[in-house]
């Protein structure tokens, strides 16, 4: 019976603002990206907005967005880990400066950020005026699939130490010094006990990384010189260019299929809910 | 006499300019279940990190066996720790905790499977193996973080405050489960401890401690009966610590009135303190007394009556099975026997110091 008890009328008008908010940006537009992705100009039904992934173009675009942000995830990975554990076990009393320190530059635009890489990159950029004039051939990575990963690495990077940090931060150093007790060195101590205790932090990581980097269409315009096309510019094309709103759609569902399996697959690891997100 | 299973040797250790051990001397016993008791800051979880070898001293010598392992890491050392709060391995199953040790050091399959079974049966939690160690009480918890560290047969187990997350009457059945498992494995367990009741029951030695400093060693009878300074008296058990005088031997001065005692050797007219336990004060008829009072307080505790009695400005803690209503004068009297003795500290920094050159 108690469960079955209505809403005060306060309930409601306090979980007024909050419905409004989802119905109106949420539901809505995911309902308006359905709608016009399984339907053609005139309206009708069709499953041809999805099916034009298998498109040439369109197969290579997805192929490289996948493998791109796969690169990046990695890379974030690897280079966050061993920095997320020097930040946690630091004895520094300003270590959560230093944590802040890394997240600083994400209060600067991802464009402007971005932008500052295309100088840094650039044929006459500021690496390649270094590289002449110490007399080292110059490098091409400008408008390469490497820009780009540099770029996504860049910018998404964060979001990958905080989560890692933060499970590490909280990891009981008692654990820790039980497992030493027990007769773990060092690396058995990391392999058996923080790595999987840090598992949480890592799933998150690699989400928050994953699937900003798979959607990404700045990052691949600005450092990929519109020469290379990620399934996200070309979902930007038929929105802006060719004015084709079905056809955007249908592909942004295909992408959306990729990034639900990757939520699925990461909420499976944070259990208890106690998740290291910090979306 | 046994043999020293473990020796401390003028152990300091420092953190920002703080001194935590301040050359610090002590050896511990082949199968003896000693105690470190002292309030929080005393320095008896950093002796016990220190040998367990989470932290290295700034001075002194840790010798294990014979063998100095100071500066040996904790998993080259021969005993194994219960840590305060279990610290049990959240990603394995029960089983799989206890089995940490074991499998580091590539033990058999089946040799670790007895060992699990074994160790499950004599905590009492048998067939608990398969558990997620999140679902369980942190009774259990604490059996199985024990189960963990005993699976490996250490020469010493550390225990570090293992029942101070535990509600009292668990913390009561753990207490005598502790000994009994002492006494069926027969190895010597240090113990940590911020409870007095806790050391008085379980131990064969205690520490305790204050400040860094070693206060008194002894066995529970001593240190509860024969205090040997103010502040061993005041931190075990409720007492009575009066200022006196020691007239001359066997004879001692308190709030005016010279009672006999047992105490020699504190020379002629020096100050001291003086320990009266409240169940050594004994309340009669106000002309039988060395002292009269009157009663201000009283409460019924149980096993005894618990009553403050006002005498010659100073309000005596008395427990006695006689009841005297409030407001009621009465005699006091102590037993010759039940009069400790203490030297007086000169300063504070002395009283922390005044009996570590044991």
């Amino acid at each position: 019976m108690k469960n079955k008890k209505r809403h005060s009328l306060g309930q409601l008008l306090l979980a007024g603002p909050y419905t409004v908010w989802m119905v109106g940006f949420i539901v809505i537009p995911l309902f308006l990206i359905v709608y016009y992705g399984l339907t053609n100009k005139s309206g009708a039904f069709t499953w041809e907005n999805i099916t034009a992934i298998t498109s040439a173009v369109n197969m290579k675009a997805l192929w490289l967005s996948v493998e791109l942000s796969v690169i990046c995830t990695v890379v974030c990975l690897v280079l966050s880990y061993p920095l997320a554990m020097i930040l946690a076990n630091s004895k520094m009393k300003n270590s959560s400066l230093t944590a802040f320190l890394f997240i600083l530059p994400m209060w600067m635009n991802a464009l402007l950020r971005t932008l500052a890489w295309l100088t840094l990159l650039e044929n006459n950029g500021v690496i390649n005026t270094i590289l002449t004039k110490i007399g080292l051939p110059t490098i091409h990575i400008i408008n390469t699939p490497t820009a780009i990963v540099f770029g996504m690495v860049y910018n998404y990077i964060p979001f990958m130490i905080l989560p890692i940090y933060n499970v590490l931060v909280k990891l009981d150093k008692n654990v820790i010094n039980a497992a030493r007790d027990l007769g773990a060195n060092a690396v058995q101590t990391f392999l058996r006990v923080i790595l999987p205790l840090s598992i949480p932090g890592i799933i998150s990581g690699i989400t928050m990384v994953f699937v900003p980097s798979l959607t990404t269409f700045a990052i691949s315009d600005i450092l990929g010189g519109s020469k290379i096309l990620l399934l996200g510019n070309i979902i930007e094309q038929k929105f802006k260019t060719a004015n084709n709103w079905h056809a955007g759609s249908g592909l942004s569902l295909v992408l959306m299929v990729f990034i639900i399996v990757t939520m699925v697959i990461s909420s499976h690891y944070e259990k208890d809910g106690e998740s290291a997100n910090v979306w | 006499m046994p043999n020293k299973l473990l020796d401390l040797i003028d152990i300091s250790k420092s953190y920002d300019g703080q001194t935590v051990l301040d050359e610090m001397n002590l050896y511990i016993r082949d199968n003896e279940f000693l105690t470190l008791l002292g309030p929080s800051g005393c320095g008896k979880t950093t002796t016990l990190r220190i040998i367990g070898g989470f932290e290295t001293p700034d001075t002194g010598k840790v010798i294990f066996q014979g063998k100095d392992i100071t500066n040996l890491p904790p998993n080259q050392r021969d005993l194994n720790t219960v840590f305060q709060k279990y610290a049990l391995f959240t990603h394995m199953s029960v089983e799989e905790n206890i089995a940490f040790g074991l499998r580091i050091k590539k033990k058999s399959k089946q040799y670790i499977k007895d060992k699990i079974d074994y160790a499950l049966k004599l905590v009492n939690l048998d067939g608990y193996g398969k558990r997620d160690v999140e679902s369980l009480s942190g009774g259990q918890q604490q059996r199985i973080a024990i189960a963990r560290a005993i699976v490996n047969e250490p020469k010493l187990l550390l225990l570090d405050e293992p029942l101070g997350a535990l509600d009292l009457k668990l913390r009561q059945d753990m207490q005598y489960e502790l000994i009994r498992l002492k006494n069926e494995l027969g190895i010597t367990f240090i113990y940590v401890t911020h409870d007095q009741e806790e050391a008085l029951t379980m131990s064969d030695t205690i520490v305790v401690m204050n400040q860094g400093y070693i206060q008194q060693i002894g066995t529970p009878e001593d240190i509860y009966n024969e205090p040997q300074n103010a502040f061993v008296a005041d931190f075990i058990g409720e007492s009575n610590i009066l200022d006196a005088t020691m007239i001359e031997d066997k004879l001692v001065e308190i709030l005016g009135v010279r009672f006999p005692c047992v105490d020699t050797g504190f020379g002629t007219n020096q100050p001291v303190d003086v320990v009266i336990r409240p169940e050594d004060v004994e309340l009669g008829k106000p002309e039988d007394g060395r002292l009269r009072g009157r009663v201000t307080s009283l409460i019924f505790k149980g096993v005894h009556y618990e009553m403050d009695v006002m005498a010659n400005g100073y309000e005596w803690l008395v427990h006695s099975t006689r009841m005297f209503p409030v407001g009621e004068e009465v005699g006091i009297n102590v037993d010759p026997f039940n009069i400790q003795i203490m030297n007086k500290p000169e300063s504070e920094d002395e009283e922390a110091q005044s009996t570590d050159e044991e």
